[in-house]
């Protein structure tokens, strides 16, 4: 505890006492705060899970018997198409970038991003870009191509759908490259002094590696959709045989940017689980640099890896081979940041009260399943027998709900005191958690086995001897609408009438716990200073006069003890009495 | 410094960047290292369509497909030097407002901007003068997608280039110490500049 | 006196390695196997099980135990050991991944080699044979085989069957055999090692459209709707589509390959045990893609050389009154019309029609 009290009294003076109030209908307008437009992105984008979701329990609803008995084909492909695009550009991509916009400038004792307006025009694009594309089930004419929209398919099935997709996904695309700018300003311009890239708070690497993914990879995305756009409404035919086009480059430009979309879509959480754990461990993150580092290898990794999705459209065997190999190595990375989290766990003191903590142990948990189906999938020879399965289907969920989600989540509980300066109820945040964690394993673990035994994806029909598995599929899918609720009820009751929480609730030591909540406009009054790094829990377990090496290395208190993480620049040393500094 | 515990007694303020510190107000602007990433970013939309060509070109057993008429060399051989030469003039007016020299830089942006008129021209005659259109065969569809996007580029360029004609007319509004709009502008243009040298290789040499 | 806890650990370590071993052999997760390959490819996956369950209990072992053991007691507000990390220890779980996904990509390397995955067979430049020119559909064929004689043809391969290239509307999608790459043959799937010399006991081309799968068998002539192959012999099928990628998929055979409008593609497997299998359509298609499914057959080779018999019987009498039927010559007709009168005897039921027409 000693080190959080080190922490605040070095920065009182950077503190601004009063708790930032904004009025609630300065929410809707083109502010500038990034704290504003942080928090907009996020009832955003839950609104949109929300619809997403919906979407979801209607194709399971459909799926619940063999036969197409719930809506008609059509409708249905437009529904698993807007589910996936939802899920994707209009919740997990923006949630994580709301996270950041919000969280960012703080971490690093900066007043705002770089570019203000920027970042309002980034989080103003998406409203329009999801309702158009919303609306376009409403007009009649919905994408049904599935949200990979593959040529010549998506050329024939309906223009107006499709040119909504398409032009949806441009505009959501040009939100997360124009966010992206300014995250990747920020980090490396904007931070307080002596805070180097070292004693950078986790989630501040992550934002780094994943902004320079989104800059690199999504433009590649909009050069496929142009083309496609043209084939589709001024007659040419890049992608239609036809006219001696070629559909598979087609599935190499989008795949160019949506492998490392996904990159994009966890790498933000596994910074919010590397910020959550210590937190409520009591304890130094494990491997520190191993796992800002690994966020860089997997973000560079992430874009050589695209073809594994095309292993059965037709590219050459040694491509397959190529593509096989560094999909495999990127497990590595990843499973080093496992590890950490486990070892950051062991021997700690978890608060396992508190939801962050039970959605970061669930995280933990979940994705690896997904990771270990990933590393199956990189396998050419059983990727040929399930891809296009129900098996992806369970991977890409176990990753993206059981990974991204519950990172989400994770990372709600932990700032939400931040934000809106009162805790949210711990029971009913278990409640959530358990119904989470129940619903999820339930509509997914199954599919691992409808994949392999033969049951493909996208489709309304099936065979019946899949019946009973997809029952189970869909029951889970119910559950897991009806624990989005007490999530729900949770937020809107705490933000009006919870507990007040103070500054620093969870007694952290990263620098937005440092002021008040929720903070002030401008963050800081002065330039906060890093008394103590992030993650430093737990010196006050070793004493004065301690000897230099002890045979009990927690004990000593030399700098051989315990290899750890030595920032590159020394912390600037501060004068205990205010009024000195 | 890490291995032991900090004692708050024996610490003492020191600050190396007092100066930082003291603007805390105002940060210095990054704006020209925001545009450097946006022109990364926009550097890969052209490399994906890039990309696309060399594989169409890769897939096709003749390249351009049979009876395309083949390009002219001449007159896009004459915009590329134009386009070139107008990078070298730009730069001109970014040393002229280094050393305060407003004129000077309105004079050398004007001639820049008159270069990229002349370059948009020059492509809009060879369209009009094309015997292809856009959807003839592969080839066309693709000449027709990347001169047009890098020309919808070079339009944005000039009228960049415009905007900070306009705005130099108020006095003292860039000086040596405070010319972004000079600079971004300057930037972008050679962006396009490159992006079009890459372009004129791959679709007139090639 | 306790039990050190290494002792613990080792216990626990055989445990879990006995019932990763167990598991990765007894999951019950895939279909029967009825292809030799799809043999190859089980016992991949049984490894990469076994390894996935041992990874799987540690971490959700370690998961359990920490959250047991290393819950917060009550008024306990300390905080915990200032660990920031040991590096041998994590050079250990960085080199055991490693070693493992570098060990799985050997295997799989190996288990795709032995599917044949890098035989790039040489494309059979097969002249059209006189009698095929008599069939109707001839002056379809010809029109074919005088495709212009531009270098575009020495990379276009024609169709052996002027059968097949009537279903595969060849007149309007170019039938590529070579892969982006210039002069590399498309990616295939080749006979397995040991069959690399003798060429394939059976041919058939298989064609998809939007929602239904035809097969022709070049060497009889035959097109059907269902698929029947001889158990045990080694077969190559040829496979492109008509309209939108649609996917060739057995699940009993392990294989897929994508069915790309305008590109040919080639897989060689042999079947192993016979047997009724779904053949599923594994690439969204349309609205009706879940129904896009027949049958494979995979008979004796007397049960088939029956069946192809009845079929050769069956398309000659047909062929005749086709040709009776459609007097007027065959270039007016689409492939969908000219297959219009005996289309119900290959399998096509009239919704399929429907969709084909739209």
């Amino acid at each position: 505890m000693v080190q959080a009290q080190i922490q605040q009294k070095a920065n009182i003076a950077a503190e601004i006492d009063e708790p930032g109030v904004r009025k609630w209908w300065e929410y809707f307008t083109f502010n500038t705060d990034h704290k504003v437009i942080g928090i907009q992105y996020l009832v955003t984008t839950f609104i949109f899970y929300c619809i997403g979701g919906v979407m979801a329990d209607l194709v399971r609803t459909e799926l619940r018997t063999p036969e197409v008995d719930f809506v008609t084909p059509e409708v249905y492909n437009s529904l698993f198409t807007l589910h996936a695009t939802i899920m994707i550009f209009l919740w997990i991509v923006p949630a994580g970038a709301g996270f950041a916009n919000y969280v960012l400038p703080l971490m690093i004792g900066a007043k705002d991003m770089a570019f203000p307006r920027l970042n309002a025009l980034a989080f103003w694009i998406i409203p329009p870009a999801g309702l158009m594309l919303i609306a376009s089930l409403l007009v009649g004419d919905a994408p049904d191509a599935g949200w990979t929209s593959y040529p010549p398919l998506s050329l024939l099935t309906g223009q107006v759908g499709e040119g909504i997709w398409i032009m949806s996904i441009l505009l959501l695309g040009t939100s997360s490259i124009l966010g992206a700018i300014n995250f990747l300003v920020t980090l490396i311009k904007m931070r307080t002094p002596g805070l180097g890239f070292h004693q950078l708070p986790l989630f501040c690497w992550a934002m780094f590696a994943t902004s320079a993914l989104v800059l690199i990879s999504t433009p590649v995305l909009a050069a496929g959709l142009i083309l496609l756009a043209f084939d589709l409404f001024a007659g040419t035919t890049f992608f239609n045989p036809t006219g001696g086009g070629d559909p598979v480059v087609y599935q190499h430009m989008f795949w160019f940017y949506s492998h490392p979309a996904v990159y994009i879509m966890i790498l933000p959480f596994f910074g919010v689980i590397s910020e959550v754990i210590p937190v409520h461990s009591r304890k130094p993150i494990f491997g520190y640099k191993a796992i800002a580092y690994s966020s860089l290898a997997i973000s560079f990794l992430g874009l050589i890896v695209w073809a594994h999705h095309m292993f059965t459209s037709g590219i050459p065997g040694w491509l397959r081979m190529f593509f096989m190999i560094t999909t495999m190595i990127i497990a590595v990375p990843t499973g080093i940041k496992i590890f950490s989290w486990l070892a950051t766990l062991w021997g700690g003191k978890l608060h396992l009260e508190r939801p962050a903590l039970l959605f970061a142990i669930g995280f933990v948990g979940t994705f690896v399943i997904g990771g270990i189906s990933g590393v199956m999938l990189a396998a050419v020879p059983f990727d040929i027998h399930v891809h296009d399965t129900y098996f992806v289907v369970a991977h890409l969920h176990y990753v993206l709900f059981g990974g991204s989600v519950l990172g989400i989540y994770a990372a709600f509980y932990h700032w939400f005191p931040k934000m809106t300066g009162r805790m949210l109820n711990n029971f009913w945040g278990q409640v959530h958690f358990a119904l989470t964690i129940i619903g999820l394993n339930l509509t997914f673990l199954p599919m691992h086995k409808l994949g392999m035994m033969g049951m493909n994806r996208r489709i309304a029909q099936y065979d019946p001897k899949f019946a009973f598995l997809n029952e189970i599929c869909t029951y889970g899918a119910y559950l897991l609408a009806v624990s989005t609720l007490p999530f729900i009820i949770n937020v809107i009751w705490s933000w009006m009438y919870g507990p007040k929480a103070g500054n620093n609730p969870w007694k952290a030591l990263t620098l937005e716990w440092m002021t008040a909540s929720p903070p002030a406009i401008e963050n800081f009054h002065k330039p906060p200073i890093l008394a103590t790094g992030p993650y430093d829990y737990g010196l006050e377990n070793t004493s004065e006069g301690v000897p230099l090496s002890d045979t009990e290395p927690v004990l000593s208190a030399s700098t051989n003890s315990v290899l750890r993480a030595n920032p590159d620049e020394p912390y600037p040393a501060i004068a205990a009495e205010t009024d000195e500094r | 410094m890490q291995s032991q515990t900090i004692d708050p007694a024996k610490t003492e303020l020191n600050y190396h960047h007092k100066a930082e510190a003291a603007h805390y107000e105002e940060h210095p602007d990054f704006r020209l290292f925001g545009l450097i990433m946006f022109l990364v970013a926009e550097g890969m939309i052209f490399m994906g369509l890039f990309g696309a060509y060399l594989a169409f070109r890769a897939t096709f057993p003749v390249w351009p497909p049979e009876g395309t008429p083949e390009l002219e060399l001449l007159l896009p051989g004459v915009n590329t030097i134009n386009l070139i030469a107008s990078s070298f003039v730009i730069h001109n007016a970014d040393a002229a407002i280094k050393k305060n020299n407003v004129r000077g830089m309105q004079m050398w942006f004007a001639i820049t901007a008159v270069m990229g008129i002349v370059f948009l021209a020059g492509q809009l005659y060879e369209y009009y003068h094309l015997e292809f259109g856009l959807t003839t065969n592969l080839f066309a569809s693709a000449f027709y997608v990347l001169t047009g996007f890098h020309g919808l580029h070079v339009t944005i360029g000039v009228l960049a280039i415009l905007a900070v004609l306009v705005r130099s007319l108020k006095p003292g509004h860039y000086t040596k110490e405070k010319h972004f709009g000079i600079e971004a502008a300057e930037l972008y243009w050679h962006f396009v500049d490159v992006i079009w040298i890459i372009l004129f290789g791959l679709l007139y040499i090639l | 006196m306790k039990i050190p806890s290494s002792i613990w650990t080792l216990l626990i370590g055989i445990l879990l390695t006995l019932v990763s071993l167990w598991y990765g052999q007894n999951h019950n997760l895939l279909p029967a196997e009825a292809s030799e390959e799809a043999s190859l490819v089980d016992g991949l996956f049984n490894t990469m099980m076994t390894i996935s369950t041992g990874i799987f209990l540690i971490v959700e072992g370690v998961l359990i135990y920490s959250v047991v053991r290393y819950r917060r007691r009550r008024d306990d507000d300390k905080d915990g050991p200032p660990i920031h990390g040991n590096v041998p220890l994590e050079i250990l779980w960085t080199a055991i991944p490693a070693i493992i996904v570098i060990g799985i990509s050997v295997y799989s390397f190996d288990v795709y080699n032995e599917m044949g995955g890098f035989n790039p067979h040489a494309i059979h430049q097969a002249p059209v044979s006189p009698q095929a020119m008599k069939m109707p559909g001839a002056a379809f064929a010809a029109t074919l085989s005088t495709t212009p004689a531009t270098a575009q043809s020495s990379l276009t391969q024609q169709e052996q069957d002027p059968a097949t290239a009537a279903v595969r509307n060849a007149d309007q999608i170019p039938q590529k055999q070579n892969a982006p790459g210039a002069g590399i043959v498309s990616p295939t799937i080749g006979p397995t090692i040991e069959k690399q010399s003798k060429p394939p006991a059976l041919q058939v081309n298989v064609t998809g459209l939007q929602y239904a799968w035809i097969f022709t068998y070049p060497e009889t002539g035959v097109t059907t709707g269902e698929l029947h192959l001889p158990v045990g012999q080694q077969v190559r099928i040829n496979i492109t589509a008509n309209d939108v990628i649609h996917a060739f998929w057995v699940p009993e055979f392990r294989l897929k390959q994508d069915a790309i409008p305008g590109r040919q593609t080639e897989i060689s497997f042999t079947p192993s045990k016979e047997g009724t299998y779904a053949l599923i359509c594994a690439e969204l298609c349309g609205p009706y893609h879940g129904a896009m499914r027949t049958q494979v057959v995979v008979e004796k080779p007397e049960a088939f050389a029956a069946w192809m018999q009845q079929q050769q019987v069956a398309t000659t009498q047909t062929l005749d009154q086709a040709i009776a039927a459609n007097p007027s010559s065959p270039p007016e007709l689409t492939s969908t019309e000219f297959l219009a009168p005996y289309s119900r005897d290959m399998g096509i039921t009239p919704e399929t029609l429907h969709q084909i027409h739209n």
